[in-house]
Order: structure tokens, then sequence, then C-alpha cells
């Protein structure tokens, strides 16, 4: 039996993949065909109901939501990606050296993290549009430096865990680099958990990054996004009020996907660890 | 080192570097505060003049000791927008975002403590679907696009209206603050329900537990006298982590709410571009968390003294 087919039999992480599959389906889709230009206005046929010829309606100015949304989706996954890669690289970074050096070097991460904790939400990405100005870049730098810290936290204390262990303890007697150690002997016994946190800090830069462009503050003002869908939606609430569920459902899929998946891994691990 | 003195030294460490940070990040402004304040066709003169008023001719570190000697007056600058203390501002539209937070946090309560107690007396596969998917939700759809949902589904029972201070109108005010407090409620309270519920099930297997049905005692007193007292400790420091998470919700509910609190507050300032407002509303925001954390950890070990120890 593969060692990972375990993970692909649990209901969760199944639920949590069909859910994100939908979405990203919609958006691979995207990339070759639209129903419709996204910015093709008619305002002739403004917020039509469900209909063969636009399936999921139009919008305030007539624009097929379909094509929108296809679209939107493209934002989306290209800001939990970026942010969940730069996320882990620079937490993974930082984690790493202070779980497996400690003493000073972990205490100054940590209280640098603990600094970063204090900003609640979205705040620092909105101190640093305020400097740096919008714009997708920003946000994808404010979005990662907001991760950092749940990727720090979870990398320092595997690290803790197992930096004592035996095997690592055999492997420095052997003569290996820190570098081998912390990266081939220590990593791959955390990745689940790096995983888990992938998956948390994936959802959590879709929501931000809906909600910063709720408020008008997201990348390319052109482009249409989950959160100004939302911004639109509510303000055609009493004519329309179908059209907010179609962000919310689309933002709520990925967020739910990803945090379905967290939550079938750890479910894993768990019985992993009761079995033991 | 005695365990509260260590605490404050941490605490006003962080606070020391909270400020720094939201000092140093001001610092990378592209374009001269003095020039955003009088405008692109400004004189020479005048931004020199300007410059020197809010002291941007003195070094970095002598601004910093200004700027923190003048927050412990209670000065945090004037607005650019407005022409008002930014204290002042901030100071207003704070109750609103109080009174927010405190009827959220205490919804979250109300929902998700007798919520979580209920469902961990029940096992079986329906209650376990059923958390399941009650906390997916609570997770995953975002406050803001609860808030929206909300507006939508009570438009004919809670019409939108503008927010009306408790002094002027009790009940008017409650009508307006309950769909913001809920949007925020219903997400931090399947959390706190989850959180609960593992925690009883944590202290249900521990030996007290059997010691005391051995005794003959009653589940319901078992569960009452001395489960409950063991796993409700943790929730609290769950608790001060809901409070940042309610505060961050609420930058963008009171913009979906249109209710004239921080969060509004912190948009429109960005918008605007009106510097001395956001550096005062961000660094005020931040210091409210670190005291609820540092009050959470004070709390947390009166209640339980073993914390001190570690």
């Amino acid at each position: 039996m593969n060692k990972y087919s375990k993970y692909f039999k649990n209901s969760n992480i199944i639920i949590g993949i069909i859910f994100i599959l939908i979405i990203f389906t919609l958006m691979t889709v995207g990339f070759f065909y639209t129903p419709y230009e996204f910015d093709d206005i008619n305002v002739d046929n403004k917020l039509h109901f469900f209909s063969a010829e636009h399936i999921l309606g139009t919008d305030d100015l007539g624009r097929d939501i379909l094509s929108r949304l296809m679209l939107a989706s493209r934002v989306s996954f290209f800001i939990g990606t970026t942010v969940s890669v730069i996320g882990l690289l620079i937490g993974g970074f930082l984690g790493s050296l202070a779980g497996y050096f400690g003493g000073i070097t972990d205490e100054i991460i940590m209280k640098l993290i603990d600094v970063q904790m204090a900003f609640p939400g979205i705040l620092i990405a909105l101190m640093m549009i305020a400097v740096f100005g919008g714009g997708t870049a920003n946000i994808v730098m404010a979005l990662s430096i907001m991760s950092v810290p749940k990727f720090a936290r979870i990398v320092r204390s595997g690290f803790i865990k197992y930096k004592n262990f035996d095997f690592v303890k055999a492997e420095k007697a052997r003569g290996a680099s820190h570098l081998r150690i912390m990266f081939i002997h220590i990593f791959p016994n955390i990745m689940p958990e790096i995983i888990v946190t992938v998956s948390l800090s994936f959802a959590s830069a879709v929501m931000s990054e809906a909600g910063l462009s709720y408020l008008g503050l997201g990348g390319n003002p052109t482009f249409p996004s989950f959160g100004k869908m939302l911004s639109e939606a509510q303000g055609v609430i009493f004519k329309a009020p179908w059209y907010v569920f179609i962000p919310t459902i689309a933002v709520t899929l990925i967020l739910m996907g990803f945090n379905f998946i967290a939550d079938g891994i750890r479910q894993i691990q768990k019985e992993e660890k009761n079995r033991i | 080192m005695n365990y509260y003195l260590r605490k404050i030294i941490g605490l006003f460490a962080t606070l020391f570097l909270v400020s720094l940070t939201t000092f140093l990040v001001f610092q990378f402004l592209p374009e001269n505060p003095a020039e955003i304040i009088l405008g692109v066709d400004a004189e020479p003169e005048e931004i020199k003049a300007l410059e020197k008023e809010l002291g941007l001719d003195k070094s970095a570190s002598q601004r910093y000791l200004n700027w923190i000697k003048n927050l412990m007056s209670g000065d945090m600058g004037k607005s650019y927008r407005y022409h008002q203390d930014v204290a002042k501002l901030i100071a207003n539209s704070f109750r609103v975002t109080f009174g927010l937070a405190a009827m959220s946090l205490f919804f979250t309560v109300l929902i998700g403590l007798p919520m979580g107690i209920y469902i961990s007396k029940k096992h079986n596969k329906f209650t376990e679907i059923f958390l399941s998917v009650v906390t997916q939700i609570g997770y995953s759809v975002p406050s803001f696009c609860m808030g929206i949902l909300l507006i939508t589904a009570f438009s004919k029972i809670l019409p939108s209206m503008n927010y009306v201070p408790f002094s002027v109108n009790p009940l008017e005010y409650f009508k307006t603050m309950l769909l913001p407090s809920l949007a925020l409620a219903l997400g931090s309270s399947a959390i706190l329900m989850r959180y609960i519920k593992v925690c009883i099930d944590e202290e249900k297997n521990k030996d007290y537990v059997r010691t005391a049905q051995s005794k003959g005692i009653s589940d319901k007193k078992i569960l009452k006298r001395h489960i409950l007292r063991n796993s409700l400790i943790p929730s609290i420091t769950m608790l001060g982590m809901l409070v940042a998470d309610i505060l961050g919700g609420s930058i963008i509910i009171e913009n979906v709410f249109s209710l004239p609190g921080i969060g509004k507050l912190v948009s429109v300032s960005i918008s605007t571009r009106d510097l001395p407002l956001i550096q005062g509303l961000v660094l005020y925001l931040a210091f409210i968390v670190v005291f609820c954390n540092f009050l959470v950890d004070t709390i947390y070990s009166i209640i339980d003294p073993r914390i001190r120890l570690k």
C-alpha cells in the first residue's frame, strides 16, 4: 500500500479536494473559454436571473457573472498560492533556525513573531497598503508577512520536538551538517503539519484578499475579484438578493475545501498517534 | 524571577517593539508628508516650513522619541483630513467598536458555550457530522459575507438604518448592532464550541473522573462540578485570541454595516492617505491586542497557578 493512499481515503480530504476542484475547474476553463468577455457591458440586460444565456445571471452593468467568476477565481488562487509559498519559505526558515539552534536566536525570532501577532486581522496589510500603495505585489507581500508566524511556529515546535531524537543524534555523531540534519532528516517528519499550515494559510490569504478587495483596496481595479463582486452585490441587494450568494459560495467553497483538507490530515495524524 | 514581573517586562518590551515597528514602516513612505498635506503645487518654502513644524528635519531616532513622548501625553498628532486630534477621533469611534466587540463576544459565549457542552455529551455519528459541518461553516464563511447574508435575510424585520448611540436610544442601538455582532459571533462561536468540546473530551478520560464515577456520583454532577471547571480554563486563552479575531473582523464588518467605528475610520484614513490617523489607529489596535493577551495570561495564571512554574 502506498503511504499516501490513507490520505485519499479520508472523507474530509476527499470533500475538501472536491470543493476546491469545483472552483479550480471554473478557473482553468476560464483560461481558454469564457461565455462572454468579463467586461462586456450591456445595460439593457442588467441583473438578469439565471438563464440559459447567462447561467449565473448578469450584474448591475449587464456583465455575465459566470465569466467574471471564472476570472475572479484566478486572483484568489494566485494570491493563495504565492502567499503560502512565500510564507512557507520565510516562516520555515525562521522557524527552523529558532527551533534548531534555540537560545538567543530563538528568543529574537519568537519576539518578532509576537510583535507581528499583535496586529489583528488584516491590519498589517492595511498599514502596508497605506504606506506602499495598493497593487497585487504589495498585497502579496503584506499577506505573506501575515502568514509567516503560523509557519514559523509550527516548524519551530517540530524542530524542538525532533532535535533530541536518537536518529538526529546519530546523524550528528556521523558528522552530518546542520543543513543536512534540518532538511533531510527533520523536515520529512513535520511534513503533515506543514501541509496543514499551507492549507490554512491558503484559506486565510483568500479570505483576506476578498476582504481587501471588498474594501476597494484590492490589486487590479479593472479585474474582477470575489471581494469586489461582493461589494457590487451588496449595492443591489434589494433588487437582486441572489447575486450575493454567488461570490459568497465561491469564497466559501475554497475556504471550506482547504479547511476540510487540514482537518482530514489532523484526523489521520491523531489516529496514528493513538495507535502508537 | 517573579512570574508577574517577567510578564510585565515582556509586556513593555512588546509594546516598545510594536511602536517601533509601526514607526519604522511609516518611514518607508515614498513621498514627503508635507507634500501630501499641501498638495502638488505648493511652494518649496511652504513645504520647508511645514517640514520644520512636523519635525521632519530631525533625525529618525529623535522623531521616534518625540512621537513616543507625545503619545505618553495622549497627543497622537492631528489628522490631515478631519483637522482634529487623532486621539480624539479614535476615542470617539472606539465607543462604537467597543460596543460591537463586547456584543459579539457576548453572543460568542452565549452560543458557543452551551453548544459545546451539549455536543460533548452526545457521541454518535450524527452529532459528529453536525459538529463537523457547523464548525466548517463557522471557520469558512468570512464574517463580512455572513454580514451581507444576514442583511439579505433580515431586510424585512431589521431594515438597515443609521447608527444610533446607546445614550440616545438604547433600543435602536441594539437593533443596529444586532446583525453586525451576530455576523462576527457566528464564526467565532463555532470555533469556541469545537474548542470546548475537545477540552471536555480530554478531561473526561482523566483519573479523577473515574474516581468520581466509582464513588457513584451522577454523570451530571461530575460534568458540572469536576469536568467543566477544568475544561473551561483553556477556553479563557481562546477568548483572548477571539478578541483579536473580533477586532480584526470588525474592521471590515463596520464597513459592511456602515458603523462609524474604528474600522470605518481605518478604511477612510487609507483612502484619503491620512497618515497620522492611520499610524495612530494601527498602534492603538495593536496595543489593545497586546493588553488583552496580557490580561488573559494574568487571569489564567490566577485561576491555574501551575502555569506560573512553566
